[in-house]
């Protein structure tokens, strides 16, 4: 499946369904990180149940540091 | 004490976390400082290098009250969106409304700023929009329902201090909330200065973490705030044009 990633096309593996297995991809589920599907900003409690598709857009953002 | 919205701060020391040499003096900064509110912004991830080391991780965040600022927005839309993101995090619900109009001075853009706290303030965020020195504009966004108010003292990491001291302490005097002075902030005697005008806080970045020892810094930060509110508090005697002697002229012992 493709997948559009902070504004880049990436090709993700089949067992890939959902936003909780795509941060599990990047090793980023212990991570601080926040989630926009679609242009839909995600609670943390609807990474499990968010299934992606062929050609979803995907921001994955965190805090960096700034003043 | 310093209450925003229903937050209440002992100290008056609100920190930027940009820009730091590293993160270890970054680490010990924060906490001579004893800044309770540590900014920060909303951006991508790398997520090709997950084990990227991340400021945030480094902190007991318990211990801190999170201030995420919408930096890089030029737009409202822009703004309240990079808002939601932090939100959604679960770590905080306040927010700097920063929208940048000028890439050259920095200067915030009045209308979209007073927009975008509008947007925020419904959404039920407790909004901190920073803004110019603009007196009637601070009034604009108070009325809103902002929580504090953040003018600059003069564009962001220029280290010029207060250019405008009147402006500021007519924001003060007109303000029933809080004004916290945001940007400009060069020197110990800037923030000093800021505190006595009367203003509630001081947030500062670059002076911190720019200095040749923002360890050092940090420490002369708070004590000059601490030392600004103390002068505000005890009320400072009135300019006169000629001496007044401390000494009395009574008893001088003459041969």
């Amino acid at each position: 499946m493709e997948l559009v990633i902070n504004g880049d096309k990436l090709e993700v593996p089949n067992t890939v369904e959902t936003v909780s297995n795509l941060l599990q991809h990047f090793e980023l589920e212990q991570k601080v990180v926040i989630v926009e599907w679609n242009e839909t900003i995600l609670e943390k409690g609807s990474h499990q149940e968010t299934r992606l598709c062929d050609g979803d857009k995907v921001e994955l953002v965190h805090f960096v540091g700034g003043g | 004490m310093l209450k925003i919205g229903s937050y209440e701060f002992k100290s008056r020391l609100l920190l930027g976390t940009g820009k730091y040499p590293n993160f270890d003096v970054q680490k010990e900064a924060v906490e001579v400082s004893e800044a309770e509110i540590l900014t920060f912004s909303v951006r991508r991830m790398n997520i090709f290098e997950p084990s990227q080391p991340n400021f945030l991780e480094k902190l007991d965040v318990k211990k801190y009250i999170l201030l995420p600022n919408t930096a890089g927005a030029k737009t409202a839309e822009e703004a309240v969106r990079i808002a939601k993101l932090a939100k959604a995090s679960g770590l905080c619900d306040m927010v700097k409304v920063e929208v940048i109009g000028c890439q050259k001075t920095l200067l915030p853009d009045p209308v979209e700023t007073l927009k975008a706290s509008e947007e925020l303030l419904k959404e039920g965020f407790t909004v901190l929009p920073y803004t110019s020195d603009d007196v009637l504009l601070a009034k604009r966004l108070e009325d809103l329902g902002c929580h504090a108010i953040m003018p600059g003292a003069s564009p962001i990491g220029s280290g010029q201090g207060i250019v405008n001291p009147l402006n500021l302490s007519f924001i003060i005097e007109q303000a029933n909330v809080p004004v916290i002075v945001d940007a400009g902030v060069g020197t110990p005697s800037d923030a000093a200065i800021a505190m006595e005008l009367g203003a509630d806080g001081v947030l500062l970045n670059t002076a911190v973490s720019g200095a040749n020892d923002p360890v050092k810094m940090a420490k002369a930060m708070k004590l000059a705030i601490e030392a600004g509110r103390l002068g505000f508090e005890a009320g400072r005697i009135p300019k006169k044009r000629y001496a007044t002697a401390s000494s009395p002229m009574e008893g001088m012992s003459v041969s």
